[in-house]
């Protein structure tokens, strides 16, 4: 409770040191603002430490210099068993409050674990289930895909107010990081891997998201619009999509090309398991998936003769092994032998 | 490749005149200003008949100070390079707004922010603190040179190898564009097909190379040849720091030696070591390189760490708070480096145990840390401030560092670093670690033992004005961008289209103004310095009232450094030896036995870069003999049976009998 009164008093105080109303400061989603306020808290317990030392340093170095006979001077005093237990145990006490604000937040924020409030106080009713959104990384534009709705999106993604999203997040050549400061932390998206972020909107609006993680020569066009909207102005965006074409595995390949800050498209339908097979690395018809290297089919087996098994083709690798939905994410992503394109 | 094997193609491999950029302005202007200051500086050196002076007195010693002298000069020249970089990007970043695309295309920034990590890191910072650890070492330990002399000299020129290497990727061809790190598949042969990324991993091989037989050179020099009497707690701080960094450099760098294989194996052979096909995966890769990555940090840190402890107890006229705790907080640190990497990527999905413990695990360095800021402090306290620069540069480390420290721990926090990862933000707190803890710290150190090194004391006006142009100038180039990373601007961004963060950009820019003004203040002190050296003279080769070893030895010390090898009391010897009121041996002196000097050095070195140089460019004949040469020169080094002398005792009689008339005319 003190902790959260501090806070309170303090805030304010913060957000103006850190430039006023910045979007890590003031966001709009509840992932974020949790965030948000792990990083004052951190702050403010580690300024208990910090000021001290910075005081002292230039109090030490004015009260002590050459020029002040006044001050007391003792050339051989060198040690202090209990000065030195205080060094060593107050940022040990420190470290052990943040140690455990940090166990108990990295697990609560985890970006694979299902949300369980929508905001402070609002937990999530039972039975929402979360809008899904597939997020590709392209050279350098991004590709959203609603499996739910089977319509797709480029540089653009939308969402209902407070509605859990799970994006799943690959990318198709080079690392990039999914970034919408206002939603929620960023996550890498990786070719050949699945990431996860689970996020919720709580305030309706555009808001910026990019790629945090530099990935080439077009990386800094490499931006897009989050837009939360209400419920009914997210059908009516659905719509808006279902007048577009169809994103086939050719239309694919296409968009996939280079290209640098591209506008806006959308697409009314998508091709079955596209996303899967993206994150397989086996859209090209003569490409081999990632995850058919391991079974036995004859097209793997003609191409891969010396490949059998191998531990970290699937997506599971994104997650480490205390991972506890590395499970399920086998299930979502094992591709159906039927959709393989070989 | 292998199309048809023609002569042409066997000899110059994939080089070809469009290598050389004289399409682009901006580098054929610093082509042309590069070369007109080569010619000149070519020129004097013939002209003053001097290259059989460096050749001889120089570029082939194997006398530790000379080498370290070495190092130092190389990490300021690279400073300027390393330096010019960042000047452009922010530079580019202050301008680069909506319409205006600034003046650098995508595909030069990218090089740009690349070649000033990969430069500041490697080739800036590292020469500066093996420079600093390869001359106070053995002076601080009362040795008259390192273990291995020889290796000492190749791994000067080993890195000497790989700076050049970068240098040259200016004018020939082009360097990465993936970043300091080079991420695959960004860095793989599909994305980065050219010859950028070879020259990165060239440069940094051959420089790793170097790096690693010097650490394994000094760690021996200090476990094997301290004086009589120092035993392991009886080092001075420096020395211990120095242990720590080089235990360290000879774990770590086997580990980026192995990772650019693997990646120089994938882009040369096609293996799938970290592509998306055939079971590789990029996540080793990034695993790896911050398994080296994250000690190279601390590798950095202690030394500057070990200068301070130097510092404060000098200019503080005290002994120095908490031997012991500095001792161990040393020893953790080196320990915990190994365990934090992961805290580098908390954002590639790892499960919340695993970025819990690596959060956790990088929180607790800051205890160490920190105990090692209160046992400064606490020397501070009840002394006797003198501030002398080095004394200013400690002081301004310890706020500075305090608070990138703080900045630090935010990131450690693994939700908070999801909002922070890759941001402003985040580069605004390494270069508040870097700067204002490392580069303090060895600018800490060059003031404070440039006297013992030349003779001479650095003139202090215009130390002072370096040292305030850099600290402001640091405030206003990194404050703006912790601001903008709290706005969610992420790094290596080359233009903007929200007009609302230009101020900001323009702030840092200003700032990078005032740091140009710190460096160009620096190289006025060496130069006044040089003209003044005469009013600034050491005579008495301890011109701080210093308290270690090396304040014993005349300014420059001789080149056999003591004459009797000293027997050690205490921490502080000299200090202790000050107190006893020591007189230093007058006669009575024996031969020394000395090792001699060696061209073998540079000539393996210059080899090296040739079959890096040739291997970048597949000239495929070039690698084969430029890699014969190698090991011929090499074995044939080994059949060198002239590798020590001794200096007759008259000699050291001579030069001990002029030390003694010039401490007896300047009493």
């Amino acid at each position: 409770m003190s902790i959260k009164a501090l806070r309170g008093l303090l805030l304010p105080a913060v957000a103006v040191l850190t430039g006023c109303n910045t979007v890590l400061m003031s966001p709009s989603g509840d992932v974020a603002l949790q965030q948000r306020d792990l990083i004052v808290t951190s702050t403010l317990l580690m300024l208990i430490i910090i000021v001290p030392v910075i005081a002292l340093t230039l109090l030490f170095a004015w009260r002590y210099r050459a020029s002040n006979k006044a001050a007391a001077y003792d050339p051989e005093w060198d040690h202090s068993t209990m000065l030195e237990l205080l060094i060593w145990s107050a940022p040990l006490l420190i470290i052990i409050a943040l140690g455990a604000l940090t166990w108990v937040s990295t697990h609560k924020l985890d970006p694979y674990r299902p949300l369980d409030r929508l905001s402070a106080g609002h937990p999530v009713p039972t039975g929402v289930k979360p809008l899904t959104v597939d997020v590709v990384a392209l050279d350098w534009k991004w590709l959203f895909i609603y499996p739910e709705q089977g319509i797709a999106t480029v540089n653009e993604v939308a969402a209902p107010v407070d509605r859990p999203i799970e994006f799943k997040i690959t990318a198709s050549t080079v690392m990039n990081s999914f970034f919408i400061p206002a939603l929620a932390g960023q996550i890498y998206a990786m070719p050949g891997m699945e990431t996860k972020l689970q996020a919720v909107i709580n305030k309706p609006g555009d808001f910026e998201g990019f790629s945090a993680n530099y990935s080439g020569a077009g990386f800094s066009g490499m931006r897009f619009t989050f837009r939360g909207m209400s419920e009914d102005q997210f059908a009516q965006w659905v719509q808006q999509a279902k007048a577009g074409g169809a994103l086939n595995r050719e239309q694919y390949l296409e968009l996939a090309h280079p290209s640098e800050n591209d506008p806006v498209s959308r697409y009314a339908s998508v091709a079955p398991g596209l996303f899967e097979t993206i994150v397989d690395g086996c859209v090209r018809p003569d490409a081999v998936c990632i995850d058919g290297m391991a079974a036995p089919s004859a097209g793997a087996a003609n191409n891969m003769p010396a490949m059998s098994e191998h531990p970290m083709s699937t997506m599971t690798s994104a997650k480490d092994s205390t991972g506890h939905s590395s499970a399920s994410e086998v299930d979502s992503t094992a591709a159906k032998p039927a959709s393989r394109p070989l | 490749m292998s199309k048809s094997p023609d002569l042409t193609t066997l000899i110059f491999g994939r080089l070809t005149w469009d290598a050389i950029p004289l399409h682009v302005p901006i580098l054929l202007w610093t082509f042309i200003a590069v070369m007109l200051g080569a010619v000149a500086v070519l020129g004097a050196l013939t002209y003053f008949r001097l290259w059989g002076y460096l050749w001889r007195e120089w570029f082939t010693s194997i006398d530790h100070k000379k080498i370290g002298i070495m190092y130092i000069v190389l990490g300021l020249v690279m400073l300027l390079r390393g330096f010019a970089d960042a000047i452009m990007m922010r530079l580019q970043q202050a301008i680069s707004f909506g319409h205006s695309v600034g003046y650098l295309p995508p595909e030069h920034y990218d090089q740009i922010f690349t070649a000033h990590g990969v430069i500041m890191i490697l080739f800036v910072a590292m020469p500066l603190v093996t420079g600093i650890m390869n001359y106070v070492v053995p002076l601080q330990i009362g040795a008259r040179d390192v273990a291995f002399p020889f290796l000492n000299n190749f791994s000067f020129w080993m890195t000497t190898a790989g700076a050049l290497l970068v240098m040259m990727s200016l004018f020939v061809g082009e360097f990465a564009r993936t970043g300091w790190l080079a991420y695959p598949p960004l860095s793989g042969i599909a994305q980065s097909p050219d010859v950028g990324v070879d020259y990165y991993i060239w440069a940094l091989q051959i420089a790793g190379v170097g790096t690693l037989l010097s650490g394994i050179n000094l760690l021996v020099t200090i476990v094997k040849m301290r004086a009589p009497g120092m035993r392991l707690m009886k080092m001075p701080m420096f020395v211990w720091t120095a242990l720590c960094t080089n235990v360290l450099i000879v774990a770590a760098f086997p580990v980026l030696t192995a990772v650019l294989a693997l990646l120089a194996l994938d882009r040369y052979v096609g293996t799938n070591f970290f592509t998306t096909v055939l079971g590789g995966n990029a996540m080793m890769y990034v695993n790896l390189i911050w398994i080296w990555g994250h000690p190279e940090v601390y590798i950095l840190i202690l030394p500057a760490f070990g200068i301070f402890s130097e510092v404060v107890p000098t200019f503080s006229r005290k002994r120095l708070f908490g031997y012991a705790s500095m001792v161990y907080a040393s020893v953790v640190i080196t320990v915990l480096a190994y365990l934090v990497w992961l805290h580098h990527f908390f954002t590639m999905g790892s499960g919340a145990s695993v970025n819990s413990f690596f959060g956790i695990t990088t929180m607790i360095i800051s205890i160490p840390t920190g105990a090692k800021l209160f046992n400064w402090l606490f020397t501070m306290y009840r002394g006797r401030i003198t501030f002398e620069v080095p004394m200013l540069w400690t002081i301004a480390f310890m706020v500075t560092f305090t608070l990138g420290g703080m900045t630090g721990v935010m990131l450690a926090v693994p939700p908070a670093d999801f909002a922070l990862h890759n941001s402003l933000f985040l580069v605004a707190h390494f270069h508040n670690v870097i700067i204002g803890g490392v580069l303090f710290g060895l600018f800490a150190g060059i003031n404070f033992w440039f006297p013992k090194a030349f003779g001479f004391r650095l003139d202090p006006f215009w130390g002072k004005c370096s040292f305030w142009f850099w600290v402001t100038g640091f405030y206003f180039a990194f404050m703006p961008l912790y601001v903008l990373g709290m706005m969610g601007v992420t790094r290596r961004l080359s233009h903007f289209d929200d007009p609302s963060l230009q101020i900001w950009f323009q702030i840092a820019a200003f700032g990078a103004v005032l740091i140009a003004l710190g460096i160009l203040c620096m190289l006025i002190q060496f130069y006044v310095s040089f003209r003044r050296r005469e009013a600034l003279r050491d005579h008495t080769g301890d011109p701080w009232d210093a308290r270690t070893l090396e304040w014993s030895t005349s300014s420059p010390p001789p080149v056999y450094n003591f004459a009797f090898t000293p027997q050690i009391h205490d921490t502080d010897a000299w200090w202790q030896m000050k107190q006893h009121n020591y007189r230093r041996p007058v006669d009575g002196f024996l031969a020394i036995h000395m090792p001699k000097n060696t061209g073998a050095g540079i000539v393996l070195a210059g080899i090296s870069m040739v079959f890096g140089f040739a291997m970048i460019w597949h000239m495929w004949l070039l690698v084969a003999l430029s890699f014969l040469a190698l090991l011929v020169v090499a074995i044939g080094h080994t059949f060198n049976y002239e590798r020590d002398y001794y200096i007759p005792a008259d000699e050291v009689t001579r030069v001990e009998a002029l030390r003694t008339e010039q401490l007896a005319s300047h009493v």
